[in-house]
């Protein structure tokens, strides 16, 4: 009687350590995920909203009507509004001409218009100074045409558009891949110009990850503060943008007022993530 | 574009192909070039010659005086230790993101990309609140007499910050991709559920981790906004060099932030070489 349990026993036990490492594995890495999302993400993501609410949303309201404050958002604004366009343009261009033609060299020019992403947004302001500034290589000819670009609006524009430059052709490229060239060839032997095969060929194929690049960029558009803050000199209601006003408003112990200002770019953050989601999923 | 035109030109070296399409060709390869020549080729050509007015004995002296030799240290020693946890810790995110189910998961996996979509000037304020002495976990270890904001470990928690999407990215198709019969077969022939990582597993995802690393590190080293904000900016303890290039500017020294940039930018250019040779290295597994 006493033998008989034992056999049983030897079956059971290795069946309930697999059940056993099956239940507590999984739990304990996500939680390990999660505490680690939690103290580098969600902390200080959360902390952002705690700290521009803390004192009610009077307070928040009324530093969100101070001048300052008003002429920093609309430059950024500005700056979005024309260097997204611009990269937009550059963009399809560039991912057009490198899908529908296969030459050497390619793989090296779509590392090449990667570099933005790989020089540091200080480097990139300081070859702006060394290009438009006082005595840069075009200063001379600026200067006595009364062109100002260093520490004016061109520069923090040009900035905007370096640092934003490789999102629209790296997202688009693979759709226009996928897409193919047949239906544009098709269109093209019916007698479409290439402005018409461009509108109603290739755009509608490309549309979600275009708009997914355009996404991107208008998040790092708005929301750079390295290469901009090199080139715009910092001044209060004229060459101050979002960013700049953050840090310059938390340098001044005004954190209350740096922090209204950083909820407004995180939110914008918050919805560019929605959208993203979205998009990924039309692209899928 | 005509394909006749395409096909001549083929055979022909990289220059004089760019130069044949671009009179051969539609407005869509002039804009490209001309916008590339304005927005990178005449910028890096307006630095490098600057930095070739310097001469080399001066450019040796100051690409390595005290000070920037000490913000090398501080900048790259913790761009890497901050990688390297992104390495550990991305590769455990994007496991469980693969492998596993639980609540809240299409939010956890789109809240990974944050730092790519917050401004790092907010990142860096609301780190420097959260992990100074008051904040709500600076609080915690400033008892042990840790201070983790305006010093080196708050430089090392930004660039964590910023260099965070990098490896999750990486890795998650690559994983997503791995068969599971392989594994299965793995278990069949009894090997343990750690064998199966090493042996059946990591090898294949090893080549992506690297490259996530090397992302995250390259991002983390060229960092301004976040690290210039939790930093306390002080020499020989926690200044970066991109900061050093601002302060040199700052100071209307030039020559001097011409030559650190210069030093920055061959840097960034040697890592990128390396994620391209990583991921062809990455493509061997491609079936």
């Amino acid at each position: 009687m006493t033998s008989n349990p034992q056999p049983l026993n030897m079956l059971d036990k290795p069946v309930n350590d697999r059940n056993l490492k099956k239940s507590w594995v999984p739990t304990l890495l996500i939680g390990i995920a999660v505490v680690y999302l939690g103290l580098v993400l969600y902390i200080p993501a959360v902390n952002v909203f705690y700290q521009a609410f803390r004192l009610g949303t009077g307070a928040f309201v009324e530093n969100l009507t101070k001048p300052e404050f008003l002429s920093a958002a609309s430059l950024t604004l500005m700056l979005a509004l024309i260097a997204v366009p611009i990269n937009v343009v550059f963009g399809l261009c560039a991912a057009w001409a490198l899908t529908r033609n296969r030459f050497w060299g390619r793989s090296f020019l779509l590392s090449v218009i990667d570099l933005p992403f790989s020089i540091s947004p200080v480097v990139a302001g300081l070859m702006l100074i060394l290009l438009y500034g006082r005595s840069g290589w075009f200063g001379p000819w600026l200067n006595s045409n009364n062109i100002q670009i260093i520490f004016a609006f061109p520069g923090m524009l040009l900035a905007t558009m370096f640092v934003s430059m490789p999102f629209v052709v790296r997202e688009v490229i693979p759709v226009l891949e996928e897409a193919g060239a047949e239906q544009e060839e098709a269109a093209a032997t019916l007698g479409a110009s290439e402005w018409q095969t461009f509108w109603h060929v290739t755009l509608p194929n490309i549309r979600w990850g275009l708009l997914y690049g355009v996404l991107l960029t208008n998040a790092r558009a708005m929301g750079e503060f390295g290469a901009v803050s090199v080139v715009s000199g910092n001044l209060s209601q004229q060459t101050q943008s979002l960013p700049l006003f953050v840090e310059e408003a938390y340098k001044q112990y005004q954190t209350e007022s740096a922090y209204s200002a950083a909820v407004l770019l995180a939110f914008l953050a918050v919805v560019t993530l929605v959208l993203k989601e979205i998009l990924e999923r039309k692209i899928e | 574009m005509n394909s006749s035109v395409s096909k001549s030109i083929r055979s022909q070296s990289f220059p004089l192909q760019v130069w044949a399409q671009l009179k051969a060709s539609s407005w869509a390869w002039r804009v490209t070039i001309g916008y590339l020549f304005l927005m990178l080729i005449l910028p890096i050509s307006a630095m490098l010659a600057k930095a070739a007015t310097v001469s080399p004995d001066k450019f040796w002296a100051i690409a390595t005086s005290p000070v920037a030799l000490s913000t090398y240290d501080v900048t790259f020693t913790t761009s890497f230790i901050a990688a390297l946890i992104n390495g550990l810790f991305g590769t455990l995110i994007a496991w469980t993101l693969v492998r596993y189910d639980f609540p809240l998961k299409r939010v956890i996996e789109a809240s990974v990309d944050l730092p790519f979509a917050l401004p790092t000037a907010v990142a860096g304020l609301t780190i420097a609140t959260v992990y100074s002495k008051t904040g709500w976990v600076g609080s915690l270890v400033a008892p042990f007499g840790i201070q983790i904001a305006f010093s080196r470990l708050g430089v090392g928690v930004a660039m964590v910050f910023i260099s965070l999407p990098f490896v999750v990215r990486t890795v998650q198709p690559v994983l997503q991709e791995i068969n599971k019969d392989i594994e299965e077969a793995a278990w069949c022939l009894g090997a343990s559920p750690w064998q199966t990582f090493w042996n059946v597993i990591f090898p294949p995802l090893f080549p992506s981790i690297l490259t996530g690393v090397a992302l995250g590190f390259s991002r983390a080293v060229g960092e301004y906004g976040s690290t210039v904000i939790v930093a306390s900016n002080t020499p020989f303890k926690d200044l970066i060099t991109p900061v050093l290039v601002f302060q040199r500017l700052e100071q209307f020294d030039v020559p001097g932030a011409t030559v650190i940039g210069v030093v920055m930018l061959m840097i960034s250019l040697v890592i990128l070489f390396s994620i391209n040779l990583l991921q062809a290295w990455g493509r061997r597994y491609d079936q």
